[in-house]
């Protein structure tokens, strides 16, 4: 209770002594400094404050962050506060605290509005286009470069990002691409049993699984698992200032860091749809036989004279395409990094939603040109 | 008056990697306290034994009468509550404004309602320098910022003991004498305890007035007291060399 730890004594003319004692501990609570200055207004006249301080007077921070709003109360009211009578301890953090100190600049990152961090991420967005066309044309110079072998390339770095490429997914690919083929045979099922036609989930399986959809799985894995981990690395050597170390020493980070990256995945990616081809027919090809009781070698049959070579190649030409998206997005947002840790979170997530983003746009236009040409 | 701090048959390492043996040390209350050797010597290590990040392989660090190791984890806590850290590189999160980084423990160990933190997290802000500059970002402020930022966060529940880890690495030496002083005031105005990892020579004598040395070959420290005492008095060349930055062994060689 404040009457316990402050009595005010007014004997001495236009002088207020206050008596501090009791707990002032932060974890007590704060005294709001409007109970002295109440004291001030119905005693005016009052031109000092001077402190007594009881034996049993307990304090820490809470008693000091009361004592400075009084004191700079007081400098408003032009009342003189003498810290004499307070302890010594009390005196030197008093005085440490209200010493002239850093000028105050101005925030750099103010927290902003929703509608200011709209229009900010607008304009970030803006600005993000001109800086990927920028690394893409840093991309092909680097990669010509690669090619007439102008650029130092090392062979080791590459085979061991395509054995990471490989190993890192195979586990996740086999597992979403088994269940996304049993699903789409399920899916198939609804409709085709009602014509008795089952036998042909063998074929909506295969085709959608080798045109497009294994591939989009693919690179939906991929990004997730390698190109945040692309990114994440590239960001932590752009803020430990190794990308910097590479450019003083005259290397370009593109030829020495991006290529392998990129020639890597685009590498893996094809391989993997592949592999993701087989493993969907499989999930297919389990649940037609297990569930819908389909003769395997029918089914096995069907799946074949469904798929055309033509449609393998689509799906290849896919999995290029999103190799090559997911590597950029990964890098280019690695790079592009701010030097600290939320820097590098930032640049994970975004690279993750890049390399979505242009796997859904790249499916649409491809899938586009593959019903212009008639394939 | 009992140590603030006991040290006793420290061993500390890395799996099978001894770093530091048999380490006897106490730091009285009031002292700042230099735990100093040449890079690499196990300094650090020692100090995440003593703040509760490593285990030590052997012996107990003790505050204020109580082993920090043999405490369960809330006793362990309710101890960590009396020590405040400044790390090396600041340690700020970046993700929180400087305010707010120095209001989170507040936030988590007090019942103060926003208004009251807001006006403690000025008081240390103030006490460091940097009153007004709750609203920027870590990435915004200077290296020496940071530590200053740092260090309002490491008094912001006034603790009885601050531990500062390499506080002058990255600083000018203006800004470096500035936090010597900072902590001489705050030793002053806090009534805290102060153990400092260093080996900043300018700062040990600035600064320090008891200290430990810890010696990388023999892997244990070689001497303890006043470092002024120690470059007067100290018969050990591993000693002198360090505190005179390898001056007289450069002499005996070249004579």
């Amino acid at each position: 209770m404040p009457s316990e730890k402050l009595v005010f004594d007014y004997s001495t003319p236009n002088t207020l002594l206050i008596k501090l004692s009791g707990d002032w501990h932060i974890s007590t609570g704060l005294l709001s400094e409007s109970v002295v200055t109440e004291q001030l207004t119905t005693h005016s006249g009052i031109t000092q404050i001077n402190f007594y301080v009881s034996p049993e007077l307990k304090w820490d921070s809470g008693l000091i962050a009361f004592l400075l709003r009084l004191i700079k109360e007081c400098g408003q009211k032009k009342i003189q506060v003498a810290l004499e009578g307070l302890p010594q301890e009390a005196q030197k953090l008093l005085t440490l605290a209200l010493k002239v100190h850093e000028k105050t600049v101005s925030a750099l990152k103010p927290r902003q509005s929703f509608f200011e961090e709209c229009g900010r991420k607008a304009l970030e967005i803006a600005a993000s286009f001109n800086v990927a066309f920028d690394f893409l044309g840093d991309i092909a110079v680097s990669f010509c470069r690669v090619i007439t072998g102008k650029a130092y390339f090392r062979w080791d770095d590459f085979t061991l990002l395509v054995k990471r490429c490989g190993v890192d997914t195979l586990l996740l690919v086999s597992l979403i691409s088994l269940l996304v083929g049993m699903i789409l045979a399920f899916v198939a099922s609804i409709q085709l049993k009602m014509f008795g036609a089952q036998i042909y989930i063998a074929d909506i399986v295969g085709i959608a699984m080798v045109r497009v959809l294994s591939a989009v799985m693919t690179g939906i894995i991929v990004s997730g698992r390698i190109g945040a981990s692309f990114a994440a690395e590239l960001g932590m050597m752009q803020a430990n200032e190794e990308i910097d170390a590479f450019k003083t020493l005259g290397v370009s980070p593109v030829e020495f860091l991006v290529i392998p990256r990129v020639l890597s995945l685009v590498l893996m990616m094809p391989i993997l749809t592949i592999y993701a081809d087989l493993m969907a027919i499989l999930g297919g090809f389990i649940i037609s036989v297990w569930m819908f009781h389909l003769n395997p070698s029918e089914y096995l049959n069907h799946t074949q004279h469904a798929i055309r070579i033509s449609y393998v190649w689509i799906g290849l030409i896919h999995s290029f395409v999103f190799g090559v998206i997911i590597a950029i997005a990964g890098c280019l947002r690695g790079i592009d990094c701010e030097r600290n840790a939320a820097g590098v979170g930032n640049a994970t997530t975004s690279a993750v939603v890049t390399a979505i983003t242009g796997i859904v746009i790249a499916t649409a236009i491809l899938t586009f040109i593959c019903q212009v040409l008639g394939v | 008056m009992a140590p603030v701090i006991e040290v006793q048959d420290l061993d500390i390492g890395y799996d099978d990697y001894p770093v530091m043996k048999n380490l006897n040390f106490s730091v009285n209350k009031g002292d700042i306290f230099i735990v100093m050797g040449v890079s690499g010597c196990g300094k650090s290590t020692l100090l995440k034994s003593m703040i509760g990040l490593k285990k030590p392989t052997n012996g107990k660090v003790l505050f204020y009468q109580k082993s920090f190791w043999d405490e369960d984890e809330n006793g362990q806590l309710d101890l960590m509550r009396h020590f405040g850290v400044l790390y090396q590189s600041g340690a700020l999160w970046s993700s929180l404004t400087v305010g707010e980084n120095v209001a989170l423990p507040l936030q988590l160990y007090t019942k103060l309602t926003k208004q009251q933190i807001q006006e403690i997290v000025s008081l240390k802000l103030s006490l460091v320098g940097l009153e007004g500059h709750e609203d920027l970002y870590p990435s915004g402020i200077s290296g020496g910022m940071c530590k200053r930022v740092s260090l309002a966060r490491a008094i912001a529940l006034d603790p009885g003991i601050i531990f500062f880890d390499e506080p002058s690495a990255g600083l000018d030496p203006i800004n470096a004498r500035k936090l010597d002083d900072l902590i001489l005031e705050l030793r002053d105005g806090l009534g805290a305890t102060i153990v400092v990892v260093t080996h900043e020579l300018a700062s040990i004598f600035a600064i320090g007035n008891n200290s430990v040395f810890l010696d990388e070959a023999s892997k244990t420290m070689i001497a303890t007291g006043d470092p002024k005492s120690l470059l007067a008095n100290s018969k050990d060349p591993r000693v002198i060399e360090f505190l005179t930055r390898g001056k007289i062994n450069n002499e005996q060689k070249s004579q």
